[in-house]
């Protein structure tokens, strides 16, 4: 009857705290019976914490994991019905190749004969027969892992949950590691949840793809969705090579952006509405013959990737563009270039500009992300609840943290063909968006300064308090 | 003009040829000859033929196994908890633990005395096995702490994850591979509890002897010869114990010990 469910493992609004810190917010998540679910993610996206509150090593603070409709929140790790490969394997140094494999069902009382079938059995499988007497250190790295997934499946567990298990192999071994485990889930039809933060193997390996950032959930979809609809430019960048840009939505299946109106096939985002554009490099075609072609450019940068080369080019108007092609354009070549409207993948944008609240503190200055901040003189009067807007082009960032109004740091970083798109967190953890041509690097210490005329302030109505 | 490296240990080593081989070459050679200097095995011999000292030697032994199977039972559930980050958050439990190590032999003895003199107990064997385990408990603690602590959590999870109950999850694998820390703990406290003389003359107002009072009473009358060989006899049973304790210490770079 347990067929019954499709869905074999069901998160509901699981949230979880570490040390005040929201590592997992609200996440939901339906894994059908048999699926290969990858959770993709940068590091302390929360999908580690995922999989732990699964296995039961951790508990929820908040939500639901139900197995085939059950909550198994009371069910202790060492009873539920599922396997866990380990990062760094997490053999037994004390037992041997047999001993480490045999151990789950030595626990379980089953016949002796029984296990020495079954340690065969998977032992072949993960090809490590005539190894079962070998003392777990002296194997290595790959075989360890090979070890460690026969563990994990001679149980013959509902699920298999793998965290990062190829994170420490070379790229060689990871990539016949990675055709051997889809093997495995094929021929044994147990659901896989995998946490990787490699984006290649995700979609390698997957049925599905869930990509994570911040302990929330920010798409899932088939690995062919998640590449070619990126719902937000989080996702876009973080899998395959992307550009990003700014563009306005003329009106349905018309886009602007470097400066040129495209046809695409997107509908419903109005008229007239600022977006960000995605273009794949690939998706680009270029030509030396200039004549008839949507625009040109000229290429600077022109680098041999083994299968294409990945060339930058620099437009009339001013933007910069990956591109990919077969063929080498060398640096100083006059291009035309050409995008097919099928290509093209308009995302709402998440904001026009920075918005804070805040509070007057006297007609001259302001509090807001806990700083106060000095504004032109205004008449509103001293302690009003104020709307806070700041354009993302008017933030000032000081390579000297002391300088700036507020200290933060660079938290995401987005190249947009002309500008960089930068997320700065603020010691409180807020985040303030910010469009600069400076370079900057992931995890920079800075300063955060606004000029006065820039911080435009209306006061919120009174309504709006109790929302 | 550059000193070589290795030129630095060479205070150290003049100390070492000094204070500790120097003397071993010596009691062996002692143990060896009778009081003419020629060879002999006379000394051995009356060892064996003198039920006294042979007496004293195995409950020497006895009392220090009885000693390092106490600060076993009581150390290692207090390392284990200490060890256990749920159980403990704070250094400061751990610095509690280990402070008596800092605190001089004697003096800790001394206190035991003085504890139980207040306390109107009578001192004899029962005040040496306390004495003993006040005074080396620490000594078990501490390396068995640092293996436990040293452990990756995700053996126990592992193990967990494979079907062990809690109680499981320590016998099949928390224990076993803690050992290397327990067996450097029992060398350091069997070790030394097999030698001590003044803590059991404290303890037992000279009621109760063991072996290291036998070699200093020998020693001190002027018998070098049998007491160099009662200290070689001594000598071979710690050699003994460690070489045992070795063989069963080979996953090397798990343990956390002080050896």
């Amino acid at each position: 009857m347990a067929e019954q469910y499709e869905s074999i493992i069901r998160l509901e609004n699981l949230s979880k705290i570490y040390d005040g810190k929201k590592v997992l917010d609200h996440v939901g998540l339906d894994i059908k019976r048999g699926e290969f679910v990858t959770l993709l993610g940068p590091s302390g996206c929360g999908k580690t914490t995922t999989l732990r509150l699964i296995a039961g090593f951790i508990r929820a603070d908040e939500g639901r994991i139900l197995l085939e409709g059950k909550d198994i929140a009371g069910v202790p790790p060492h009873q539920r019905p599922f396997n866990t490969v380990f990062q760094r394997y997490a053999l037994f140094p004390h037992l041997d190749v047999y001993d480490n494999i045999a151990f789950g069902l030595k626990l379980k009382k089953i016949p002796e004969a029984e296990i020495d079938k079954r340690v065969r059995r998977v032992l072949k499988m993960v090809a490590m027969t005539d190894y079962e007497d070998r003392d777990v250190e002296s194997l290595s790295g790959g075989q360890q892992q090979r070890v460690a997934i026969a563990r994990a499946l001679v149980g013959e567990p509902k699920v298999l949950l793998l965290d990062e298990p190829l994170a420490a192999l070379d790229r060689k071994m990871r990539e016949d590691m990675q055709l051997e485990i889809k093997e495995m889930h094929q021929k044994l039809g147990i659901t896989f949840i995998y946490v990787t933060h490699d984006q290649e193997e995700a979609l390698t390996l997957s049925d599905t793809v869930v990509v994570m950032r911040d302990g929330k959930i920010q798409q899932i979809g088939s690995p062919r969705d998640i590449y070619n609809e990126p719902v937000n430019s989080f996702v876009a960048d973080f899998i395959g090579d992307s550009n990003i840009l700014n563009g306005t939505m003329i009106r349905d299946k018309r886009v602007a952006f470097i400066g040129h109106e495209f046809d695409c096939v997107d509908i419903g985002f109005g008229e007239n509405v600022p977006v960000d554009v995605v273009i794949r490099p690939e998706d680009i075609y270029i030509k030396k013959d200039t004549t008839g072609e949507q625009f040109t450019g000229t290429v600077t940068s022109c680098i041999f990737k083994g299968i294409h080369y990945n060339m930058l080019v620099q437009t009339d108007e001013g933007y910069e563009l990956e591109i990919q092609d077969y063929n080498a354009f060398e640096p100083g070549t006059v291009v035309g270039m050409h995008i097919h409207a099928g290509d093209i993948q308009v995302m709402k944008k998440d904001r026009v500009c920075n918005n804070f609240e805040g509070e007057l503190l006297s007609p001259t200055s302001v509090r807001f992300l806990d700083a106060e901040w000095e504004i032109p003189e205004t008449q509103i009067p001293v302690g009003t609840k104020i709307s806070v807007q700041v354009a993302f082009n008017k933030v000032n960032l000081q390579d000297n943290p002391v300088d700036g109004t507020v200290e933060g740091e660079i938290y995401f970083m987005l190249y947009k063909g002309d500008r960089y798109h930068i997320t700065v967190r603020t010691k409180n953890d807020e985040y303030i968006y910010v469009d600069t041509n400076d370079i900057w690097d992931k995890g920079d210490q800075l300063g955060v300064k606004i000029a006065p005329r820039n911080i435009k302030i209306t006061p919120i109505k009174d309504y709006k308090d109790d929302d | 003009m550059t000193i070589r490296r290795s030129a630095w240990a060479i205070p150290y080593g003049i100390f070492l040829i000094a204070a500790v081989a120097l003397p071993l070459i010596m009691i062996a050679v002692y143990a060896f000859q009778d009081r003419s200097g020629s060879f002999t095995l006379q000394n051995f011999i009356k060892f064996f033929k003198t039920p006294e000292d042979l007496h004293t030697f195995i409950y020497s032994i006895q009392i220090a196994l009885i000693t390092t199977v106490l600060c076993l039972i009581l150390g290692y559930p207090a390392a284990w908890i200490l060890a256990n980050s749920s159980l403990n958050r704070s250094a400061v439990t751990l610095i509690l633990f280990i402070l008596p190590m800092w605190i001089n032999m004697l003096v800790r003895t001394l206190a035991t005395v003085a504890l139980f003199d207040f306390l109107r107990m009578p001192l004899g064997e029962g005040a040496l096995i306390f004495g003993m385990v006040y005074n080396f408990l620490p000594f078990i603690i501490y390396p068995v702490y640092t293996t436990l602590h040293k452990m990756d959590p995700s053996y126990a999870e592992a193990a967990q994850d494979l079907g062990a109950t809690p109680l499981k999850v320590f016998t099949k694998v928390t224990l076993p591979l803690s050992m290397p820390g327990v067996w450097s703990g029992v060398l350091m406290v069997f070790m030394p509890t097999i030698s001590t003389f003044a803590v059991a003359e404290l303890l037992t107002l000279n009621k109760v002897k063991l072996f290291g009072t036998t070699i200093q009473e020998n020693i001190n009358n002027g018998l070098w010869h049998y007491g160099s060989a009662l200290a070689l006899i001594m000598l071979l049973i710690i050699g003994i114990t460690s070489a045992f304790a070795d063989r069963d210490d080979k996953h090397a770079d798990e343990k956390g010990g002080l050896l």
